[in-house]
């Protein structure tokens, strides 16, 4: 019965991730496919003889790739500052306290998310203009936090109602300030939460197109500057610019695994 | 409560509040104004022309269709994934990070996807061509055929964005105290038995956010249907850029837009409804 | 801007200071030359690479699609504070432009390349009607047929594949799906697609002998329920394409008709594939839109020299010749083109001229004096394709109720008729 019940669920994870890997698989295998590649019937599951790095080449050999990368490091950075430093506060308020106007606020920061923001992006372009933030990675930043500020406020309001009140009123019976009481008691078990909301924002701030490619001319993020590029190209070229925007999302996530990882961690001390 | 509690709650929103206000809200009044006004004068008629355009009706259907299946797809396969994870003995770290890629992949490179696995030469033909099942390419996507389309953007949406239900519910999983399991365990109760009533109660604020978020954004999904039905499948937010880009009507997009944020409201509401949370049932 | 609005630019000043990150608005040299032509990756790249290179100054060469390209050329007009010297667009995207004063008259560079022969009709194009230069043309385009020379033996008996007409096209349609089994001729329908055009400059000049004035006349009336028995031979995908050289190349079409640039990559790439021709005729003649884009000046541009200097560079017959062996853009200039095109330009230079040519030619202009009615002008005609044709509702009904829409849009603008409409005192009327 348990090793029946073991295999149900090994073959479940492992379906589960070939759902997600399958399909990355094949947009690799498109992006390398070349102009042929596309229209190649019936297709392999393994690269054929269509194989070509041309269209990764033509992508690469862009200029400003480099630089427009940079900027959308910084844009995003600003962006994940922003919204733990702006959101986590608010999360922390809404989860502790009852407060008149409390359903008024998280329907603010709904809102922000309800609406399409393509139709904000003439009146915010004018007014980005003339505080000087247009054209700059800092005011993609800022638009950026507006969108990952819900998810910052949100996601650690539930993680702060996670954490118990009792705890830190018990810290506080021992004689620690309110501050105190935070800082040793409720920000180390919300750290790894805190984190991967942190993360979230970069990854918000870093797929953005619309915003980005609107508020800037020359100070490109990388989204926007490949998708310019990329909306009316060739279907080969759109695969490979589509792999390109894929990996790094794979390496990142990668990258910031530990983290994921850390907030399963603590419910098996 | 002390006098200096009552104001600190406040204090810790301001900063967000502020920020939000400046870039959100100014240009969302302006937006509102504009619907409502032709030229300075008080008008309905961006609203008339909107709920008079052939594609209104079908928007609004699709999107409603799209919300109702693929929000509660979503919180379902999440929660089946997050208790896997559970269980799962070795290798947590590999599959939750696989299982958080499309996390971090953008909806536009979500549909270049689906894309190249479900058109005509794609991949999924490709199989189904090499298993017998079909003689040639074979259309999916067009207008003559609405159930595979719809399927297809479902496949897709799910896809991509499964992983931030997914990943709200394992931080909210890793907060139920592990000892209250064992203890169902002890009294003999089953591990449905132990879901049901143990782990789901516990993680209503967690599902509650998730919930939230995913229909909200639900009702903005725009790029991925665009890069896979094109024209075929029109949604609420896709007639918006369509009449703010192509037909250059900013007075039709902003009336669009704000349909778009009262259904969101309207949805939010019964949510927070339907699923009190702790703090507000004590309150 | 209001109150609030002042408020917000304040608050967001202070902002920006506090995270002391704002850099100073550096004064470039180059020129920024932002177009909604040429956007395709090779494409801009041949810009940059081949068709910039003999200018002395530096260029920035940026690429928009048409909706940003207006969101920021207004948007920088409003704030007064211009990035972009020189705007290269089409004639309609231009035209959205003017009314909002984001486009200064260049009446001093008509003067400069008055030598080049640029034709004296596109010239007054580029002034809407205003009596000043607002954009120099820069090179034109128009829409031709496609065929994978496989379709070729399909072709009704008799027809002759230069002069086709809508019933031999349909014929042909019956033809190739009765025995290839599959809907081969496709057209441009997709959300990006030019499907519209086809409408206005095509098909309603060919059978009503109008664009407006006819829009509900009984010949239009035939003319849909022509179009619709057509459409049972035109494959469902059409509604997803957006260029057609994809689906040529991929053979999930053998037939199709597209703007000359968005077919190029397939004849330049298979040549000896494939065939060209000039769209069909109806019983008033063989509708077809040429299509201009032109180089317009900003007001206030940081580098109006430049942008001179460039334009000038854009239009020497050189320049011309060597963006038609490229990108497949033609002359607007004087100019003669070299023998040695490649094969897949040439086919597209002989379809154009066979259409420019056609002894039942009939012209049909860009629409003009829309200003920012344009998409909704274009929407007119895509709305009673998709109700008449995809959705089957009675033709009369919906030229109707489009009709009423449309008469909204003249009469809002004021736009006179252009041909091959007869002119018309005041806004063009809808009989």
């Amino acid at each position: 019965m348990k090793t029946v019940r073991r295999l149900v669920y090994a073959t479940g994870v492992v379906a589960l991730c070939a759902w997600v890997l399958v399909p990355i698989y094949f947009i690799t295998l498109g992006a390398f496919g070349g102009r042929a590649g596309v229209f190649k019937w019936p297709k392999g599951v393994l690269p054929g003889e269509t194989f070509s790095f041309a269209a990764m080449d033509t992508f690469l050999r862009i200029e400003g790739v480099a630089h427009a990368a940079f900027n959308s490091v910084i844009a995003a950075s600003i962006c994940m500052a922003l919204s733990i430093a702006l959101g986590a506060p608010a999360g922390y308020a809404l989860a502790r306290y009852s407060f008149p106007g409390q359903n008024l606020y998280r329907l603010l920061i709904l809102l922000t998310r309800a609406f399409p923001l393509a139709i904000l992006a003439l009146p915010l372009t004018v007014i980005f203009i003339r505080v000087g933030l247009y054209d700059t990675p800092v005011g993609v930043a800022l638009i950026h936090t507006a969108l990952a500020l819900p998810f910052a406020a949100l996601i650690s309001s539930s993680l702060f109602m996670g954490i118990p009140r009792e705890l830190e009123e018990a810290a506080w019976v021992f004689g620690c300030s309110r501050v105190q009481a935070f800082r040793k008691i409720v920000l180390p078990l919300a750290l790894p939460g805190i984190a991967a909301t942190a993360i979230f924002a970069f990854v918000i701030s870093w797929n953005e197109v619309f915003a980005a490619s609107i508020l800037t001319v020359r100070e490109r993020t990388l989204t926007a500057y490949l998708l310019t590029v990329l909306s009316e190209s060739p279907l080969h070229f759109r695969f490979a610019g589509g792999f390109l925007l894929i990996v790094p999302s794979i390496a990142f996530i990668f990258a910031v695994r530990k983290y994921l990882f850390a907030m399963w961690g603590i419910a098996n001390r | 409560m002390s006098g200096r509690s009552r104001f600190l709650p406040y204090l810790l929103l301001a900063p967000s509040v502020l920020f939000l206000a400046a870039l959100f809200v100014v240009p969302l009044v302006e937006t509102i104004a504009i619907s409502f006004s032709d030229n300075g004068a008080p008008t309905l008629d961006h609203y008339r022309r909107m709920a008079g355009d052939l594609n209104f009706w079908p928007a609004v259907k699709n999107t409603f269709l799209l919300v109702v299946t693929v929000v509660p797809l979503q919180v379902a396969i999440a929660l089946g994934m997050a208790s896997m994870l559970q269980k799962l003995p070795r290798g947590r770290d590999l599959v939750l990070w696989i299982w958080t890629i499309p996390l971090g992949v953008s909806d536009l490179a979500a549909g270049l996807v689906w894309l190249a696995l479900l058109q005509e030469r794609g991949y999924l033909n490709s199989a189904l061509a090499a298993l017998g099942l079909i003689d040639g390419p074979t259309q999916w996507l067009t207008y003559e055929t609405p159930g595979t389309l719809f399927v297809g953007i479902l496949l897709a949406e799910v896809w991509r964005a499964t992983a931030i239900v997914f990943i709200i519910l394992v931080a909210g999983l890793q907060l139920i105290p592990k000892e209250y399991r064992e203890a169902a365990e002890i009294f003999g109760a089953s591990p449905w038995t132990t879901f049901r009533r143990i782990t789901l109660p516990l993680l209503k604020p967690s599902l509650q956010t998730a919930l939230i978020l995913r229909t909200v954004l639900a009702f903005e999904v725009f790029a991925v249907v665009y890069a896979i039905a094109g024209r075929n499948f029109p949604v609420l937010v896709g007639e918006a850029y369509v009449w703010q880009r192509d037909n250059q009507a900013y007075g039709v997009a902003a009336a669009y837009a704000v349909l778009i944020v009262v259904i969101s409201l309207a949805a939010t509401v019964v949510y927070l409804r339907v699923l009190r949370s702790r703090t507000e049932e004590r309150s | 801007m209001n109150a609030i609005s002042r408020l917000t630019v304040a608050g967001l000043a202070g902002l920006a200071a506090a995270l002391a990150f704002v850099p100073a608005y550096a004064q470039q040299q180059d020129v920024v030359f932002l177009s909604t032509q040429l956007r395709p990756i090779e494409e801009a790249q041949k810009v940059r690479e081949v068709i910039l290179k003999g200018f002395p100054g530096k260029v920035t060469y940026l690429v928009e699609e048409p909706p940003q390209f207006d969101v920021r050329m207004r948007a920088e007009g409003q704030a007064g504070r211009r990035t972009v010297s020189l705007a290269g667009a089409l004639h309609g995207e231009l035209s959205a432009l003017q009314p909002s004063g984001d486009l200064q008259a260049i009446d001093d560079i008509a003067a400069k390349v008055k030598d080049r022969g640029i034709p004296a009709n596109l010239m007054e194009l580029g002034r809407f009607g205003t009596g000043k230069q607002v954009y120099i043309p820069w090179m034109q385009a128009t829409y031709i047929m496609v065929a994978n020379k496989k379709a070729l033996q399909y072709l009704p008996p008799g027809a002759d594949i230069d002069s086709l007409t809508y019933d031999q096209l349909e014929a042909w349609g019956k033809a190739m799906t009765d025995k290839a089994g599959k809907r081969l001729i496709g057209f441009p329908a997709g959300p990006k697609g030019l499907m519209p055009r086809f409408f206005e400059g095509y098909l309603y000049p060919s059978f009503t002998g109008g664009v407006v004035t006819t829009f509900r006349s009984p010949e239009a009336e035939q003319m849909w329920t022509k179009f619709a028995a057509l459409w049972k031979y035109v494959t469902p995908n059409s509604t997803s394409y957006d260029f057609m050289q994809e689906p040529l190349m991929g053979e999930e079409v053998w037939v199709a008709f597209d703007h000359v640039a968005r077919v190029k990559e397939a004849l330049v790439q298979m040549p000896q594939d494939f065939v060209t021709f000039p769209a069909p005729a109806g019983p008033k003649g063989r509708g077809y839109m040429p299509v201009i884009a032109g180089l317009a000046i900003p007001t206030g541009a940081p580098n109006r020299d430049g942008a001179v200097a460039l334009i000038e560079h854009l239009t020497k017959p050189q320049t011309q010749i060597v963006t038609a062996a490229e990108v497949g853009f033609f002359p607007v200039v004087k100019a003669e083109l070299p023998a040695d095109l490649s094969p897949g330009i040439k086919l597209i230079a002989s379809a154009v001229a066979k259409t420019q040519n056609a002894p039942d030619a009939l012209p049909a202009l860009l629409p003009v004096g829309l200003a920012d009615k344009g998409g909704e002008f274009n929407k007119v005609y895509f709305d009673a394709f998709q109700r008449i044709v995809l959705r089957g509702e009675p033709v009369k009904e919906v030229l109707e109720a489009q009709a009423g829409v449309l008469k909204g849009i003249m009469e809002a603008t004021k736009a006179p008729c252009w041909a091959p409409d007869k002119p018309s005192q005041g806004a063009c009327p809808v009989q």
